[in-house]
Parts: C-alpha cells; structure tokens; sequence
C-alpha cells in the first residue's frame, strides 16, 4: 500500500492529512500556524504520521497548500489552495460544482468542472468582515471564545441586525446591542447572517452552479450551514464534523496519488523503448 | 462678559472648550468617552468651565459636535465635526485650505475656503484602516502604551512594510513581523507610515492645497507628524490644541449665535 500526504498551512492552522491508495484517511493533524511556518509543516506532518502510525519512509508523495507552502521544505508538490480544496471537495462530492471556503483569515469561491478544474474564483483576504475573524472578533467584544461561538448562537431565537461593514466598528454596534438588552446569542447569529450575506454574493460572483460544497474552519459552526441553505434556498454539501478543515490537505493528498499514477504510467510506457529484451514481463 | 462653549463628544475621547468674546481658549477638558456618552459630555463641559474659571449662567450658548453630539442635552444646537474641524483649524492656523483629522475612528479630509467654510470632505466611515485604532491595534500587538508609540517609531530606522489594509489582519502581520526577528521601532515606524500613506490617499480626493493643518487626538503622536509630512513632502500645522480643534470650532459657532443675536439689539462693538 502507498501512502501520500497533504499539507495545507493555512493562515490560523496548519493541517496535514495521510491518505492510502483507496482515498481512505489514514491519519489527520491540526496545529496552530504561529509564526514559523516551515516548522509548523513539520510537526503536523508528523503528528499525521503518528496518527497513521505510519513513517516518513512510508510516505511516497507529500503536496503542499495554503499561503504558506512556499515555506515547506521537503514537499514534492506544491498547489494552490483553489487546486487542493478543488480535489477535496469532488473527492467527497463528486457533483461538486461550486465550492465556498470560510476561514478565519480569508474566504473564497470558486467554480469547477466536470473535469474539477477550476473555472472562475473570487476571494476576499483584504477585509476581516468577510472572514471568520469577524465571527471571532465579535464573539471576543462580547467575552466569549470562538470555541464558544457553536454553543452560544445555539440558543439564539433570532438573529439581529449587525451592519458587517468592517470588524473594528462592529465593536461600538455590539456594545449598542447589549446595552439595549439584545442578547449575546442573538448578537452572534446576526454577525453569521451577516457573513453569510457577504458569502452569497462571493458565490454570485463566481456564477455559482450546484451542486454547492461548503468547506473550511467556520463551517464548523452548524448555524452558519443553517443560513447558507436558507439564503442560497438549496442543499448543501458539507463534510463531517472535523473534515470542513480537512478538504484542501486531503485534496492535495488525493492529488499525489494522481502524480504517482501519472508517474507509474511514464515509467511503464518508457521501459520498452528501453529496449531490455531479457527482462520479462 | 459672555463665554461660548463647544462639546466634541468622539468615539474615544470627549472635548470640551470655552472661548471668550475675543475667541480666546479660557478652558479645555478631556475625558474618555465611555459608554455614559450624555455624562461624558456633561463632565467635561464642567471640567472645561472650573478651569477656565467661568460660572455656568457665563457661558451663554453651548454647541455639540461629534458623533455623539445629539447626546450633548446641555448644548443650543449641533453642528457637524466636519465644519467645527475645518472652523477651528482656520481660526488656529488662518492659511489653512486641507485640514487631516484623526481620530479614534476615522480619519477625514477637509477642503476648506479662506473664511473656513467646507468646499469638499472625504472620510473613511467604511472601515477601521489608516485611522487611530490602527495604533490601537500595534499597541495591543506590541503590548506598547499609545503614548510610546510615537517616540517608539521614531527611533525606528528600516521602516518595515506593512502590507495588510485591514486593522484586524495588520494585528497580525505584526506579529509575524516580531516573529521575524524585526525590531519593535522598525515595524511601528511601517505602521505610522502606513497610516500617513492612507490618509495622503484620502486627502487627494479632496485636493491637497497648502497649508495643511492636522487636528485631532492623533495629532498628538510625533512620529504620526513625521510621517505625514515624508508623505505630503510639506509641513504641516500643528497646534498644542490639535486634539481640542473640533471642540474649538464648536465654540465659535456658539460665539457667532451669541454675536448675532445681539446684533439687532446693540449695533456696534459697544454692546454691554
């Protein structure tokens, strides 16, 4: 059995997937990013490993995204975050055709074939109100974690008005809120439908086309699957649990079995015009 | 003798300032804003009036400005900040023509003509970028007082790029910065630079024509100064009562109510 690996170091975490021959996850870490990238590659690649309980010999492939694969070392592959999350997505949902990515430093769209190429694209990275740093700053002015984001918004009955315009004002709208009364879950839904109406118009721009895969960190907040599906009036797709985080490193581990295949069929094809007339087979 | 008074009520801090008949600064004051705007206006228009030694029944009319200046309940009327920054720079620096305001919360560029009246403004009101609280941000980053940020930045020698437009994500990109190995005063020095850079971008769209004067609280921060006039290649005014320029404009307005209203009664400079 071969065994390749994806790892995806992304501006928050870094992520790194082991994936057999069958697609099958072996083994998958996550680690905060910091500030020293290469390092960060490193250690969650090998966290993957253990997990896997496999070695680095074992590895035939490692690929590499997310904003800061430039900085790994020892991968074979290097692919952008659109490529990687791309593959994931049709790996998991083959009608895939659209694919929204929120995470907390950047949000993206994208449009894909039947092929699982990319089409067309659009990202946001320039502006905190349209990422989950908006979710985790608004939850911050009012004393909660983003860990407490899912429980909290659980409880709201109805979301109120958050303008979304820009992060940093949110706070004086926030501290209005609660002192007219409005209760902090209430407050969290409405900065989620907020981002959700950023994300629509990401997708428009994109000329969205079902079937739709929803993808990455902020996806994890089930209130904000709840919404797109509303907003969007359609069915989404969304990996389980964990797994939104996952997609691009997983994609960019289906994506080495590709390269190994391709590899595999160069060398096949080449050894006859080897011309090793003893060899057999 | 009558006094005016102007109440500035910001986003961060609330101002306050009493003139005489002569348009002299007799009283300031400063608090913070905090989340009691109608006392923080209250306090410091009291404030303003014990330092300048004047009686409440002298001050004869108060105006509001800021954007809390519908919560000044003591006040005659409100005028914009817009006006009231481009009236006091006027009054402090008369060659004024681009007056640059920042604040806590935003940043504006103002136009004004030789009488001070507003020809053209231009203001930031969409995003937290290239205003006061981009200091914030370097400040809570580096865990450094707003206060030593100017003197901070000014040692600072290879001013480091900052390439984020987002207050939020350039908290970061700080960071990464000092995880680079970069010095504090060389990414604070790219931090004030970026903000200079930004508020040169919303002063073009107004025109730029000298002199310029710079008000408001971050007019205080030297290296800010500095900065903005790399940026303009000029010099620009600042006054010791740049933070209090939109409270000063306010006063004058008030004065002129007072002014006029005698007018009919008492012709000429004799007026009791």
């Amino acid at each position: 059995m071969r065994y390749t690996t994806g790892i995806d170091v992304g501006s928050t975490y870094t992520k790194a997937v082991v994936v057999d021959e069958d697609h099958v996850i072996r083994g998958r870490a996550a680690i905060p990013t910091g500030f020293q990238l290469a390092d960060a590659a490193e250690r969650a690649h090998h966290q993957a490993l253990e997990a896997a309980k496999l070695r680095t010999i074992d590895i035939a492939y490692v690929v590499a995204t997310g904003f800061g694969r430039h900085q790994t070392p020892f991968v074979d592959l290097k692919v952008t975050d659109l490529t990687a999350a791309a593959r994931g997505a049709a790996a998991l949902f083959p009608r895939t055709r659209t694919i929204l990515d929120v995470g907390g430093q950047t949000m993206k769209a994208s449009r894909i074939d039947d092929h699982t190429h990319v089409q067309s694209f659009r990202l946001n990275d320039k502006c905190a109100a349209g990422t989950g740093a908006f979710l985790e700053k608004t939850a911050r002015y009012m004393g909660y974690t983003t860990e407490e984001i899912g429980p909290l918004v659980a409880t709201s009955k109805e979301p109120t008005t958050i303008s979304g315009v820009c992060a940093v004002f949110a706070e004086s709208e926030v501290i209005n809120h609660l002192s007219q009364g409005v209760s902090p879950a209430d407050i969290m839904h409405g900065a989620i439908v907020s981002l959700v109406g950023r994300s629509i118009q990401l997708m428009k721009r994109v000329q969205m086309e079902p079937e739709f895969t929803l993808i990455g960190g902020i996806l994890r907040f089930e209130t904000m699957v709840t919404v797109i599906r509303r907003e969007l009036a359609a069915e989404v797709n969304v990996p389980p649990d964990e797994m939104v985080q996952f997609v691009p490193a997983f994609g960019a581990a289906v994506l080495g079995h590709r390269r190994l295949r391709a590899r595999d069929a160069e060398t096949t094809a080449a050894s006859p015009a080897g011309l090793e007339h003893g060899a057999a087979s | 003798m009558a006094y005016a008074a102007g109440v500035d009520v910001g986003s961060t801090q609330t101002k306050a300032v009493i003139i005489d008949e002569a348009r002299r600064i007799v009283g300031r004051a400063l608090t913070e804003t905090g989340s009691n705007v109608m006392r923080a206006a209250e306090n410091a228009f009291q404030e303003a009036r014990a330092a300048g030694d004047v009686r409440e029944e002298e001050v004869e009319y108060v105006v509001g400005t800021g954007y809390g200046r519908y919560k000044v309940t003591f006040g005659n009327t409100q005028v914009t900040e817009i006006s009231c920054h481009g009236r006091g720079a006027v009054q402090m620096f008369p060659a004024t023509r681009t007056v640059v305001d920042m604040g806590g919360q935003d940043t504006k560029a103002i136009r004004v003509s030789p009488a001070g009246e507003i020809i053209d403004f231009c203001m930031n009101d969409k995003c937290a970028a290239g205003t006061g609280r981009f200091l914030g941000a370097a400040s809570a980053a580096l865990r450094i007082p707003l206060d030593q940020l100017g003197p901070t930045a000014l040692r600072g020698e290879r001013p480091v790029k900052i390439s984020t437009t987002c207050t939020v994500f350039a908290e970061s990109e700080i960071l990464s910065w000092l995880g680079k190995g970069k010095k504090t005063e060389d990414i604070l020095l790219g931090v004030h630079q970026s903000i200079a850079m930004r508020s040169a971008g919303l002063m073009r769209r107004v025109g730029i024509e000298e002199q310029v004067t710079f008000t408001g609280g971050v007019a205080r921060n030297t290296a800010m100064i500095a900065a903005l006039n790399q940026k303009l290649g000029l010099t620009v005014n600042v006054g010791e009562d740049a933070h209090f320029m939109g409270a000063l404009g306010a006063a004058l307005f008030a004065l002129d109510h007072i002014l006029a209203s005698r007018a009919p009664a008492h012709a000429g400079p004799g007026a009791s």
